[in-house]
């Protein structure tokens, strides 16, 4: 085994991330969730509902995701869940435009890192550009259950 | 005494596989996705390039030289199919883009135009996307009802679930001969048997049996048989369509324009006999001359001796995999071609094939274009390593390795 691959490889399977899809945070459907969402991969299989319980000035109290798919989706929607609670929709968007930016960006700059936060070790999934899809399904179907009418199935594929 | 067969030439077979030497992600190149296209060999390669240097001109009707060469070498490709599939006839061989195309010639000549409302089409649950959708699209269109052949949990068919379902108003079945995602080969001249006592027509997906297997449409009866040229180290974009003379008679046309008319005016237009009545435009006849040089290389190896040795990669394989901890082989049929399909215990195909392809290897992840079996087995995806003739024992211990890194990671 080159350096090379195996340096990739552990820019694209940090141990967070390792961590997350092992013992997703958040993992369970909310019952008295008030926005929602469905984020579905057909080609791969990813497969994620998302729960999100706001207040009344918008500010989610509460978010859950229930599903299956691969490690990078799996992780990638479970820090979600670390970072969204207590943010409005205003900022939970922003956060999502961030992280879209750092995955397809042509480049990425300490503000840009600084900005996504513990998202940045998300950064690796750049040299592995068929994996993106996977990074982003759980915040595209966040962006569509912040919507007043979710379209209720997204896809990043 | 017994006599032991000479071994199978693979290292000087893989010198005439240019990509092998190729590498990936700066690993030697393991080819392990050989169900999803076949590599080139050299022959293949350098007919279709002296083609397009020295000989391209389009068949029928040109007057000079070079377009009758380009003719005469498409039906004599024609022939040399015919034989491999031991037709009875050149004009059975049609030539399509794929098996995919074949399918739906097929239902929408031969099925539009026989099938009636409430009549029944039998599929098995371990077929492909492309011989279950264009019957689905058929049986919604004419009221049709589409049937499932189940299959066993170590992914054979339920015969006599089989059995029982074939009745009068059985029409048609499309069974595949060998699972792309599984592996199963399946008893289809026995099943295509039954289907005939029942009054059935039978047509056999054979897209992953012909790279593995001599294939007799005679002694199999089948009425149809489909294949595609690029899994079976011929190019890209032509496949085979067999059909009994009987049945390829009696359906309308699938395409219409050039080639496949007798005489147009514009009353009327009366169409080419067969074969030329199913190949209306001009079709990929570099490929289809391609895909001949690609039959004559088959048969130099021998598909008993390919088929010897590719079995001996399966066996090899299972053992090897088996032992791995945590990996399960989704396919135990009896009958196998050589492909593995197999899940690892808490890791998503995506990330093993991920971590394979950093070391150089290919195989496939996903749900193989058989969600309705990725569902049977209770799995949204497996990882899938397929092995032709020129893949070696050596290039499965690297899958391992491959394997234990990918479990190293996720541990």
């Amino acid at each position: 085994m080159i350096p090379g691959g195996e340096v990739k490889l552990n820019d694209l399977y940090q141990e967070v991330i390792l961590d997350h899809n092992k013992r997703p945070r958040n993992f369970k459907k909310i019952e008295d969730a008030n926005a929602s969402s469905h984020g579905k991969n057909p080609l791969c299989g990813d497969d994620y509902y998302l729960y999100l319980k706001k207040d009344t000035s918008g500010v989610i109290r509460e978010a859950g995701f229930t599903g299956q798919g691969c490690a990078i989706s799996k992780s990638s929607a479970s820090i979600m869940m670390t970072l969204i609670e207590g943010k409005s929709a205003v900022e939970a968007e922003k956060l999502k435009d961030a992280f879209i930016k750092l995955l397809t960006g042509d480049s990425v700059d300490e503000a840009l890192r600084a900005e996504v936060g513990k998202l940045k070790i998300f950064e690796g999934v750049r040299q592995f550009p068929v994996r993106v899809k996977c990074a982003a399904l759980i915040w595209r179907t966040l962006e569509d259950a912040l919507k007043n009418n979710s379209t209720q199935e997204v896809s990043t594929e | 005494m017994t006599t032991s067969l000479a071994p199978f030439p693979v290292e000087k077979i893989r010198k005439e596989f240019p990509i092998l030497t190729q590498k990936m992600n700066d690993q030697a190149f393991v080819y392990l996705d050989n169900a999803a296209t076949s590599q080139k060999p050299l022959a293949v390669i350098e007919r279709l390039s002296k083609f397009y240097r020295n000989e391209n001109a389009n068949i029928h009707r040109g007057v000079y030289t070079f377009s009758q060469n380009s003719t005469r070498e498409c039906e004599e490709a024609r022939e040399k199919i015919q034989h491999f599939l031991n037709a009875k006839e050149s004009a059975e061989i049609i030539f399509v883009r794929g098996a995919t195309e074949a399918i739906n010639l097929v239902a929408a000549t031969f099925g539009r135009k026989f099938l009636k409302k409430d009549d029944e089409i039998l599929i098995s649950e371990i077929e492909h996307h492309a011989n279950i959708v264009p019957w689905q699209q058929l049986a919604e269109e004419k009221g049709l009802k589409l049937r499932v052949i189940p299959v066993k949990d170590n992914g054979e068919l339920d015969l006599e679930a089989y059995e029982k379902m074939l009745g009068p108003r059985t029409y048609l079945v499309a069974i595949t001969q060998v699972s792309n995602s599984l592996g199963t080969i399946n008893p289809v001249r026995e099943m295509i048997k039954a289907a005939h006592h029942a009054g059935a027509v039978v047509l056999v997906d054979g897209a992953q049996a012909v790279p593995h297997m001599k294939v007799d449409v005679q002694d199999l009866d089948c009425d149809f048989y489909v294949f595609s040229g690029h899994k079976v180290y011929g190019p890209t974009g032509v496949g085979v369509l067999y059909g009994k003379r009987k049945h390829l008679e009696a359906m309308p046309p699938y395409q219409t324009g050039g080639d496949m008319i007798e005489s147009v005016t514009f009353e009327k237009t009366t169409f080419a006999k067969i074969p030329a009545k199913f190949e209306a435009g001009t079709p990929a006849f570099a490929e289809i001359i391609g895909l001949g040089t690609a039959i004559d290389y088959l048969k130099s190896l021998g598909l008993d001796e390919i088929n010897r040795y590719e079995h001996e990669l399966l066996e090899y394989a299972t053992e090897k995999l088996s032992k791995i901890p945590g990996l399960t082989i989704i396919g135990t049929a009896p009958d196998k071609a050589s492909l593995i399909s197999f899940e690892l215990e808490g890791i998503h195909p995506h990330d093993v094939g991920t971590v394979l392809d950093q070391y150089g290897i290919a195989v496939r992840a996903g749900h193989h274009c058989a969600q309705p079996t990725m569902k049977r087995f209770g799995v949204p995806a497996t990882t899938r390593a397929s092995f032709a003739f020129y893949n070696t024992k050596a290039e499965i211990d690297v899958l391992v390795k491959g394997i234990e890194k990918v479990i190293q990671v996720f541990k």
